[in-house]
């Protein structure tokens, strides 16, 4: 909404303040003021002339020489506006007079013939050609002949206003009116509003004998309003209403049509004239369109109409859209002598249904969405009829033709000054809660504490205590309340074990070197079928697809966070980083549902990627590129950390490199996957080699050693063995070290691979695995023969299950 | 032999002196001090001697050999600390040269703000509480006072799934079900940090995805007083002891009384610049007294409980507090973007 002060001041004295200081105060009280435009700066020295007379110049085909009589002298102005002619007023810029953009205005010679300053156009002046009326966008600004040679032009083209710029709330639709405005303001300001006048001098004939209205949408259409004003002239509006419709971002077009925008705008009614020749019937008929019915809206479109649209109808066909847009056929234009003008309310949810359908939007539909103040329609029919009256020279008809159903009641709100202050947290005392409400202009009873307020209609948004409550805060001042800390019973904030958890997992990722991304939920469909983990694909999710995406990229929720961190690296990569290392602790969402009704499962997940070379110094010239056994290494300090342990079996999946990838396992669940991804993939994502992980989060929090035990810290010495086996290529580490786990008893502490060998020295399809195990007791020193035993078991057991030899 | 023992002294220092390694002192020590040395020999041959003067000639003849004794051990040490300077001669290095990177990641600026953002709630008694991000339209709307007919429920504006399902707008579901949690008859006092998602097309100040904190306290007696208190502790402590705030009126449907609340712009000290346009106020977040639709749609009697909710944006509140200027970079995930907040 934009509100010139200059028209606001019509109906609420707005006092000495400056713009910037009413905007703070209204910004303070409710409304935000999103920005303060000035319409023009300044322009000094211009003043309205009259073009005694015209000719062409003597040497140059485009230019005219015009006499122009600036008041108390002629002058002779060379003049390049194709519009310009004798008799008009135009604006003259006089030698010494600076324009906006500090265009200074002198006394000069065009092509040999003297020029004593510049008749302007309104865009010269500094108005925004958005605003300036069809027509004058090029050329001379023309001025109606009532306004007077020599005076300063500021004041007729409204030139020193400003207007604020509302950003309404949707509570607020009482303010898409320039009263509602100035009932705002009167309450801050502590005024009083003043109603604009009426004045109807009807004539003998009644508007019923010119139309009925019949409303058959009674719900719908509670009041329907017919003004009937014969004999007018379509002209310009007069130059005042022009300049408050271009302030409100109007663009003035004839007077029937800027009169009714000019009520819609001070009332917030929304009115539609109708030619009534046109519109050929002496009656009015509001209905629900019928299915595939037909109406060509004034902006020249076809509407294709059903039961849930509510029309204005001659009878026979649709004229209006109700509350949205009028036909073309019912057009207001040149020729027009009769009008039939409508002031009706119309359900907002009746209005909302065809702006929707019809994605149509306009002023109208815009109040009538929010619910129109039910007393004021007819008024603001009345109003636009004696403005016709006025500006149009037309005969209002004596009365209206109406239907009326509608519902003006005042809704009333009881309430205590007692409760009103322990909610605010104020001591607010009855008094100043009475002056609070008069301000506002609210009717109200009072009995001591007890107040019951009557509402306005045009406050639609204040039905019960708490909106009342904001009422008097608001006016009473926001900055006016105490700072408190709340009063009740204390408690301890904090995080729970597994946030806390969430935390820690992420601190060691980033100690691993890696950084945290966060990318979108949403995926391509095709993606979110990419890289699930083995445990999540076994269950058969079903994509979780939007119903309306806005693009089939973030159509799909996604079931791992890695093709989109994928796209993260491949982004990186093209932009010369390709040394990477991302993680992501994030939802994915598992539906095991065919038809999606219930929400998805919501798994939270770690998910990494790596990617380049993990080490580089230069000068050394050392480079270590990522590889498998890194991104496991990342995987098993976690794992250490969180004292769990992972098996690791290799597997097959879809998009991973077959001899790389390994599904892994904590206690026999199966909680994800790490490996490298497929070549094909990493062409796709034009990425190099990649190494990949992704865990079930919220299996590890539920499995993760809280609170690790006290373990005595050696006071013996341990003992450490080696042992080389040759096995067949297909015996993995985990199968061996299984068994030696198995048969080596409770001494030994750890046992791990410090050497794996293929080559000279041994046969084809075998290999050479080298442990180190180590044995421990904490209670006292060990002997070489323990030792000795629990190796010798180590070593006939491998060679029983794994036909495992030792390595000479 | 007084004489002879001075002379194996003068003869030993002069030896000891003109050792150049650690060899040449042992081959010293080994001549002069052995068992078969001069000086052995000398208090062996001491039976030979008058047994007055033996006390005299053992005393000097021990007093000889810890003066040659004491002088290999100086000259060993300065020996030793002549190789050590050669050693660290050898070993020195160019201090200018580039260092071997310490490779060590970093949190996403967003994480980084929404943990600075609950552990300042946490020290005001908050918890934190979490829900899903595919919520249903009753949490997500109608029991936040958004009744199906509402205009601020338009399909256009949100990411359904089904009619009954959608991708949540905010974070205020968990708030509801957080109530309904506590069946009315506990007081809640909760942030809930989270992803939302909205129906917009993304560009440099809309994403599709963003982040959202919100806050609900609610207990007997909660004012309006409280939640200015609450949220000018939390302003003074996240943006700074000098920053003003101020509470202006708004709307949303589920707080009634519900404000805005500003700071005062710290690029121009409130005067007003291009930062605050012109105002001298930057909007940071929403909140209001709990609705009592709200409060009774789970379970609280608003006759007795009353309370106080906000909301607020990580993205909208790292971008006024480091410059940033277009929402995507925090979901573009550009290293260069994310490593500038890896500082401390």
């Amino acid at each position: 909404m934009l509100v010139s002060l200059n028209w606001l001041e019509q109906y609420v004295n707005l006092g000495n303040d400056t713009p910037e200081a009413l905007a703070e105060k209204i910004t303070k009280t409710g409304i935000e003021v999103d920005a303060i435009h000035h319409v023009a700066q300044k322009s000094e020295g211009v003043v309205v002339g009259y073009v005694e007379d015209c000719y062409g110049h003597p040497n140059a085909d485009k230019l005219n020489v015009c006499d122009v009589n600036v008041g108390e002298e002629s002058l002779q102005i060379v003049c390049g506006a194709p519009n310009v002619a004798k008799g008009q007023k135009v604006a003259v810029a006089l030698p010494g007079a600076v324009l906006p953009g500090n265009f200074k205005i002198k006394k000069t010679k065009l092509r040999g013939v003297e020029s004593n300053g510049m008749i302007c156009s309104l865009n010269e002046l500094g108005i925004e050609e958005a605003y300036l009326p069809k027509g004058s966008e090029d050329g001379i600004f023309v001025f109606p002949d009532d306004v007077e040679v020599g005076q300063s032009i500021t004041q007729y083209l409204n030139l020193d206003d400003v207007i604020l710029e509302f950003d309404l709330t949707p509570n607020r639709s009482d303010a898409l009116s320039m009263l509602g405005v100035a009932y705002e303001v009167a309450a801050i300001l502590d005024e009083e509003v003043k109603l604009p006048l009426i004045e109807l001098d009807e004539s003998n004939e009644k508007a019923t004998d010119y139309i009925d209205v019949d409303v058959q949408a009674k719900e719908d259409n509670p009041y329907y309003g017919a003004f009937m004003v014969k004999n007018i002239t379509v002209k310009p509006s007069p130059l005042w209403m022009r300049n408050y419709l271009m302030a409100a971002g109007i663009r003035p077009i004839n007077n029937v049509v800027d009169i009714t925008n000019f009520v819609l705008l001070e009332y917030g009614q929304p009115l539609h004239a109708f030619d009534y020749d046109k519109f050929n019937a002496k009656q009015v008929l509001v209905r629900r369109a019928t299915k595939d019915e037909t109406i060509n809206t004034l902006d020249d479109q076809e509407r294709v109409l059903n039961e849930e649209h509510l029309v204005i109808t001659n009878g026979e066909k649709p004229t209006a859209i109700a509350g949205v847009m009028g036909g073309s056929d019912s057009e207001v234009d040149e020729s027009t002598t009769t009008v039939l003008l409508e002031a009706a309310y119309f359900e907002p949810k009746r209005v909302r249904r065809a702006v929707k359908d019809h994605q149509l939007r306009s002023e109208s539909s815009a109040r009538f969405e929010k619910g129109v103040d039910p007393n004021r329609v007819k008024e603001a029919g009345q109003r636009a009829a004696s403005l016709l009256q006025t500006y149009a020279n037309g005969q209002v008809l004596e009365g209206v033709s109406e239907f009326d159903q509608l519902d003006r009641s005042h809704k009333q709100v009881e309430f205590t000054s007692a409760r009103v202050n322990a909610r605010l947290g104020t001591s607010i005392s009855d008094d100043q809660i009475g002056i609070i409400l008069d301000k506002l202009g609210f009717t109200y009873q009072q009995d001591g504490e007890n107040f019951v307020a009557t509402i306005p209609t045009r406050r639609q948004d204040i039905v019960r205590f708490e909106d009342m409550l904001e009422e008097v805060a608001r006016i009473y001042g926001y900055d006016q309340l105490d700072y408190t800390l709340p009063q009740g019973a204390q408690q301890a904030g904090g995080l729970t074990q597994k946030q806390s958890l969430k935390r820690y997992v992420k601190s060691y990722m980033e100690g691993a070197g890696l950084m945290e991304a966060i990318t979108y939920s949403l995926t391509s469909e095709a993606r979110s079928q990419q890289l699930v983990s083995p445990e999540v694909a076994s269950v058969h999710p079903t994509p979780v697809r939007l119903s309306m995406p806005m693009s089939e990229e973030h159509s799909t929720l996604r079931l791992s966070a890695l093709p989109e961190m994928l796209a993260t690296l491949s982004y990186n990569s093209a932009r010369k980083q390709q040394d990477l290392g991302f993680y992501e602790l994030g939802s994915v969402f598992v539906s095991k549902e065919l038809n999606v009704t219930k929400q998805p499962e919501e798994q939270t997940r770690l998910a990494a990627a790596l990617t380049g070379q993990w080490l580089t110094h230069a000068w050394q010239q050392e480079v270590k590129k990522v590889d498998f056994f890194l991104i496991k290494g990342v995987l098993e300090g976690l794992f250490e950390r969180l004292g769990v342990k992972a098996t690791y079996k290799p597997v097959q999946m879809d998009g991973m490199h077959p001899g790389r990838t390994a599904q892994i396992y904590i206690d026999s669940v199966p909680v994800g996957f790490v490996g490298q991804i497929h070549p094909l993939t990493q062409k796709a994502y034009n990425l190099k080699e990649t190494y990949v992980f992704d865990i079930d989060f919220d299996h590890l929090a539920t499995v993760y050693d809280d609170v690790p035990r006290f373990e005595k810290i050696a006071r013996y010495p341990s003992i450490s063995r080696d042992v080389a086996l040759v096995v067949d290529e297909s015996v993995t580490a985990h199968d061996l070290i299984e068994t030696i786990e198995q048969h080596a008893g409770h001494l030994l502490k750890s046992v791990h691979v410090f050497d794996q060998y293929q080559g000279d020295n041994l046969e084809d399809g075998k290999k050479s695995l080298a442990f180190n195990l180590l044995y421990l007791d904490p209670d006292r020193t060990l002997t070489d023969d323990e030792v000795e035993a629990s190796y010798q078991a180590i070593t006939e057991a491998v060679a029983k299950e794994h036909q495992a030899s030792l390595r000479s | 032999m007084k004489e002879k023992l001075e002379s194996l002294k003068q003869e030993a220092l002069e030896q000891i002196d003109q050792a150049q390694t650690a060899d040449d002192l042992q081959s010293v020590r080994v001549s002069y001090l052995g068992k078969k040395g001069p000086i052995t020999e000398v208090l062996r041959g001491m039976g030979k001697l008058p047994a007055e003067e033996r006390p005299v000639v053992g005393e000097l003849a021990n007093k000889v050999r810890q003066v040659i004794a004491e002088a290999i051990d100086e000259k060993k040490a300065i020996i030793e600390e002549k190789a050590i300077n050669e050693q660290l001669e050898k070993e020195s290095i160019d201090v200018t040269l580039p260092a071997r990177p310490v490779h060590v990641g970093g949190p996403h600026l967003l994480t980084r703000m929404i943990s600075e953002i609950e552990d300042l709630f946490i020290g005001m008694g908050f918890e934190v509480r979490e829900g899903p991000e595919v919520e249903t339209d009753y949490y997500n709307f109608e029991a936040l006072n958004l009744p199906k007919d509402h205009p601020a429920r338009d399909m256009q504006d949100s990411f359904y799934i089904t009619e009954e399902l959608l991708m949540r707008t905010h974070t205020s579901p968990v708030q509801a079900r957080t109530m309904n949690a506590y069946k009315g008859n506990k007081p809640v006092k909760m942030i809930c940090p989270g992803k939302v998602y909205r129906r917009d097309t993304d560009d440099a100040t809309h994403s599709h995805q963003f982040m959202q904190v919100e806050g609900l306290y609610v207990d007997k007696n909660v004012r309006m007083s409280d939640l200015k208190g609450v949220l000018n502790q939390f302003a003074k402590q996240f943006f700074g002891e000098e920053r003003e705030i101020r509470l202006r009126p708004s709307f949303f449907p589920f707080t009634e009384p519900s404000v805005e609340m500003d700071i005062s712009c710290k690029v121009c000290q409130g005067e007003g610049c291009s930062v605050c346009k012109k105002t001298g106020w930057i909007e940071i977040l929403g909140g209001g007294m709990v609705h009592p639709r709200v409060l009774e749609m789970a379970g609280y009697d608003p006759e007795i409980y009353s309370g106080f909710a906000f909301g607020m944006g990580p993205e909208r509140i790292a971008m006024l507090k480091y410059g940033i200027d277009d929402i995507r970079h925090f979901y573009t995930n550009d290293r260069r973007f994310l490593k500038q907040y890896h500082q401390a």
